[in-house]
């Protein structure tokens, strides 16, 4: 558990006096130096600082790009133009906010697949793994709109697609996409909305994040054993052990983040998005941003009429309900173990899961056409089978493997040999050895 | 033991301060592009040149052109205001210096070093921005029947030099030339 009192002592006189006014200094410390934190996390769990600084570099670098970028349908295109070419360092700046997206979906990606490999959405952890769909949500709503602003082909067609689904709704579908187009059509009332919202849901993401940030550090995190803290030798102060940590997972993805800027900037992008917007002209194949490529691919399986419900709703309502799923996960896993490592089948389901997931990727971007259309639709089912049926099922039928008693003991039964010399190890000063 | 612990301590305050110092100057290179793309980018600077026509500007005309996002003053002065800025001696003005691009940067305040030059002492070419504060002064107006700015009350002479008032500097000459005998290419 992370409870108990803060440690936190000022030491000078100032430091006291701003303590007895606004604990601000006693939070930090409180959340960020003195702060328990299992010992036994792995780099899985580094994403979460990643985000966080993904989410810094995206504010940063669009605050800074809409000093220079214009939003309506005549200058948007030739703006950002000019950021790539006149602006001083304008495009590495541009660069940096077009790749770091695609950056911070793949630390997402791989966050949330944490998750659901080591139970993280478990009791007593469900608001938090709420909170981070909603995070989610709003991500996917910031990205479709910030792509939508340079204003190129598939930037509009993507909108139009996208804003088309709202007349899937049966009786005031049409009213709601004329409500959010600001017209008939994609058109500059569109392009104006969409830079103010782009503008303004990274600040309440940054706000949700707080949530899910607190909320942890009131349940305390989950580890790979899935077993909660029960002594103190379980933990470690999180500076600077997850301070460094972090640290270098972060130089490691920006080494990463770096190359695709510096070496291969429009790799994740479409060509066709060098194109100026033409509402009179769509081209042959409409692909949205790779991160949402899956529900692409889940949109388009639904080829079919269930009922009154015709294809074209059901690839709205299927593409949504593999959203809304993620919401309700605490409640579909029935099983008592939280972490797939003591999970056989559920961590051999898990694989296949994310194998699917990549699939499902590949094939929405694959034309609906020919063996990929049942493809999406099988991928699809095994999509909604593993939320729906392996979930609850496996936690009822499964046989875990034995749990160690608590996390020192699962670290030391790894590291026979160094802990049997020092079992109070994890307090020593790091620089003694032997 | 303790010759031990306080080389060990060194090594160890040695890579904290490399590692710091290495930070800082990766952190610097890092944030200088965002301070740097505030600067005016390159189709701002980009030298902005225009041509204006003067062949309808008569002795005791003026035009106002607007280069670089100023107004420019175009004089064609009558032989009245050459002699009024002739007569003036330079120790009487409180700017010296002609603050002529097309001349080098310590050349006097000479009528002739404010005019367009030889055989076309008539034309006077000047940024019209108060060199106090930047309003734009009104022309043939003032105790010297130059340019008077009604911002802070600067008196300018007929070869736009600052003679009473708040302003500095004489008004400045931008780089110009006669490209024609009726067109002036300013920038």
């Amino acid at each position: 558990m992370s409870g108990g009192h803060s440690t936190y002592s000022p030491k000078t006189g100032l430091g006291r006096w701003f303590d007895a006014r606004l604990p601000i200094p006693r939070l930090v410390y409180d959340s960020f130096v003195a702060y328990p934190v299992p010992r036994n996390l792995n780099y899985a769990y580094t994403f979460g600082g990643i985000l966080m600084l993904m989410l810094v570099v995206q504010i940063v670098s669009g605050i800074v790009l809409a000093m220079h970028y214009a939003a309506t349908t005549d200058t948007a295109f030739d703006s950002v133009e000019k950021i790539m070419r006149d602006v001083n360092s304008g495009w590495l700046i541009r660069y940096l906010h077009a790749n770091g997206a695609s950056m911070f979906f793949i630390a997402v990606y791989v966050h949330i697949f944490r998750g659901l490999y080591y139970g993280s959405y478990k009791a007593p952890r469900e608001i938090i793994w709420i909170l981070g769909c909603i995070i989610y949500l709003l991500m996917m709503a910031t990205a479709f709109m910030g792509y939508v602003l340079p204003w190129g082909q598939m930037s509009f067609w993507g909108a139009t697609v996208i804003t088309g689904f709202f007349t899937a709704i049966p009786l005031v579908g049409e009213w709601i996409q004329q409500l959010l187009l600001g017209g008939f059509a994609v058109d500059n009332p569109t392009l104006n909305r969409f830079f103010s919202l782009h503008y303004l849901l990274p600040f309440m993401i940054l706000g949700v994040v707080v949530l899910h940030i607190w909320a942890f550090h009131i349940t305390g995190q989950t580890n790979p054993t899935g077993i909660e803290v029960k002594h103190k030798t379980d933990t470690v102060p999180f500076t600077p052990y997850a301070t460094i940590k972090d640290g270098f997972a972060m130089v490691v993805f920006l080494i990463v983040f770096a190359y695709f800027v510096f070496y291969i900037p429009n790799y994740m992008g479409h060509a066709d998005n060098y194109i100026p917007a033409d509402p009179l002209k769509t081209p042959s194949h409409i692909v949205p941003e790779w991160y949402f490529l899956p529900f692409y691919a889940i949109l388009r399986a639904i080829t079919f009429n269930i009922g009154p419900i015709d294809s074209k709703l059901g690839g709205v309502l299927a593409m949504f309900g593999a959203i809304a799923v993620l919401f309700v996960v605490p409640w579909l896993d029935t099983s008592k173990v939280r972490s797939a490592v003591y999970r056989p089948w559920y961590k051999l389901f898990f694989w296949l899961f994310v194998i699917n997931a990549i699939f499902l990727g590949w094939l929405g971007s694959r034309p609906a056409e020919g063996w990929y259309v049942p493809a999406m639709q099988v991928s699809t089912a095994f999509y909604f089978g593993f939320f729906l049926i392996v979930m609850p099922l496996l936690g009822l039928i499964e046989t875990p493997r034995r749990l160690p008693n608590s996390i020192t003991e699962a670290v030391l039964e790894k590291n026979k040999g160094a802990a049997a010399v020092h079992p109070a190890g994890a307090q020593a000063s790091p620089e003694t050895k032997g | 033991m303790s010759a031990n612990e306080s080389t060990e301590h060194n090594r160890r305050d040695f890579l904290y301060i490399a590692t710091g110092m290495a930070g800082v100057v990766g952190a610097g290179a890092a944030v200088w592009p965002f301070i740097d793309q505030m600067r005016p980018d390159a189709s701002t600077l980009a030298l902005a040149t225009i041509d204006v026509d003067v062949s309808s500007i008569e002795a005791g005309m003026s035009v106002t052109a607007k280069w670089r996002g100023k107004p420019v003053f175009i004089r064609n002065r009558t032989a009245d205001e050459i002699e009024a800025a002739q007569a003036v001696q330079l120790a009487d003005l409180k700017d010296p210096v002609a603050r002529n691009d097309n001349l080098s940067s310590d050349t006097e305040a000479t009528d002739v070093a404010r005019s367009a030059g030889e055989g076309k002492e008539n034309w006077i070419v000047m940024i019209g921005s108060c060199t106090h504060l930047g309003c734009v002064p009104l022309g043939q107006a003032g105790d010297f029947g130059g340019w008077f700015c009604p911002c802070h009350g600067s008196h300018y002479d007929t070869a736009g030099r600052i003679r009473t008032g708040p302003a500095p500097e004489n008004l400045h000459i931008p780089h110009f030339e006669f490209i024609s005998d009726t067109v002036i290419r300013i920038g």
